[in-house]
């Protein structure tokens, strides 16, 4: 398929159906982490992309075959693997065997959690989900390395003329993300605080921020979202969620225990735990929401350079 | 009582359902872009609040019925809104609607050039 945009849309699609069928094999949470972060944020940063990149592919002279060979075998040895992994839903399979006994049994007791995938997720495995959080933090490190902007150019009246007939195009749906914003944004934190309970936490939550702010960039132009939200601001709430996170792994080795141990947090290691938990999910939250914003506002920033660039050229080519 | 929620219920769903059918039928079938979203636009918000209002009579407590209260208003607010700028976005990008003799075609389209 040549054109871009399509192919971003079936990615889409792909993604919320996905989603589906793991709302239909009970798995809520993943349901959920995939409709927000696969079907919605990375749809729209691939879209806001191809507003760069331009919308179809470049063509290529030679022919792909030796891409196809390798796709072909590689995926006849993943075909091949599979034949040697229990059935689906087998009860003594190794994954149900291993750990999983004693996160169903225990967690209750030991974290004191109704949702057992948060506390999975950011107790007993917390040093991966550390991984994760550094992951998004460099991944919007490195997006600021290659695409930032230095100084913008300051406002002058010609764009905020375009800006105010921009206004009477886009009236309705101005209005009504204004009326929306507000219901997003606390949306955001109920799932971030809810994590606890039911599907949720840090990462969707992130997201779902985020995704606020930049339908307010898309609909009000990034001069006044940058109004709002500046870059450093950004880059130090990124910055702060994954040391907030780190700091509570340090705490609780200053305390005695292993690194993210959050029993000796508190007297009590329930108590201990839940504050860890707490504290953890509120940096990734913090992370996750900075960094896509951040990429957001420098690919915008570029296009936005990129259109200023050929308006130059065209008045100049059309004084000459 | 009961009687009368199950059976408003059932023919909210009953017509909710088949404005979605008929939605899809209109997706395939009409000739072109604005005319599909008209079908699809029109048909989904009000299936779609259909199928709310008579999952409403069905819900067991004051929580769920609050939540369904809240979708129903989150697809009034959001489904118009989205084909209004899926028209808007099909307008300024140049997409004519299909009209219905050829001359007609003709004769806007020269005005315009």
């Amino acid at each position: 398929m040549k054109d871009l945009f399509a192919v971003v849309m079936l990615l889409g699609i792909y993604s919320l159906l996905s989603a589906s069928f793991f709302v239909a094999m009970d798995a809520v949470d993943v349901a959920f982490t995939e409709a927000a972060v696969g079907a919605g944020i990375s749809t729209l940063l691939m879209l806001v992309v191809i507003t760069i990149t331009g919308r179809s592919e470049k063509t290529t002279r030679h022919k792909p075959l030796l891409a196809l060979l390798v796709v072909v075998f590689t995926g006849s040895m993943l075909i091949y693997g599979t034949f040697d992994m229990p059935y689906f839903g087998i009860a003594d399979a190794p994954i149900h065997s291993h750990v999983a006994p004693r996160y169903i049994q225990e967690s209750m007791k030991e974290v004191g959690i109704p949702n057992i995938v948060t506390s999975v997720l950011a107790s007993y495995r917390a040093f991966d989900t550390f991984g994760e959080v550094v992951v998004i933090f460099t991944a919007g490190i490195g997006v600021m390395a290659l695409l930032s902007v230095g100084r913008r150019p300051e406002e002058n009246e010609k764009t905020t003329a375009i800006d105010d007939s921009m206004h009477e195009q886009y009236l309705v749906i101005r209005i009504v993300t204004k009326m929306l914003i507000p219901f997003i944004l606390l949306y955001a934190l109920y799932v971030q605080f809810h994590g606890d309970f039911g599907p949720g936490g840090g990462f969707q939550a992130g997201v779902i921020f985020a995704a606020a702010i930049i339908l307010y960039t898309m609909l009000f132009g990034l001069t006044t979202a940058r109004k709002v939200i500046n870059q450093s601001f950004i880059q130090f709430i990124a910055a702060a969620g994954v040391l907030l996170y780190g700091c509570v792994g340090i705490v609780s080795m200053l305390n005695g225990a292993n690194f993210f141990d959050y029993n000796a947090l508190a007297s009590d290691p329930v108590a201990g735990q839940h504050l860890g938990i707490l504290l953890i999910e509120w940096g990734v939250g913090c992370t996750v929401a900075s960094v896509m914003i951040m990429i957001f506002f420098n690919f915008a920033e570029r296009r936005e350079m990129q259109q200023n660039n050929e308006k130059i050229n065209n008045i100049e080519g059309d004084s000459l | 009582m009961d009687m009368i929620l199950n059976i408003s219920g059932a023919l909210c769903l009953l017509v909710g359902s088949f404005l979605c059918i008929s939605g899809g039928v209109g997706l395939l079938r009409f000739p072109d872009f604005y005319t599909r979203m008209h079908a699809v636009g029109v048909t989904d918000t009000l299936g779609a609040g259909m199928i709310l209002i008579g999952l409403m009579f069905y819900s067991p407590d004051f929580l769920i019925f609050s939540k369904l209260v809240i979708i129903l208003l989150l697809t009034l607010l959001i489904g118009p809104t989205t084909s209004h700028v899926l028209a808007k976005a099909a307008m300024q990008n140049n997409l004519k609607p299909k009209l219905q003799q050829e001359d007609n075609i003709k004769e806007t389209s020269s005005s315009n050039y």
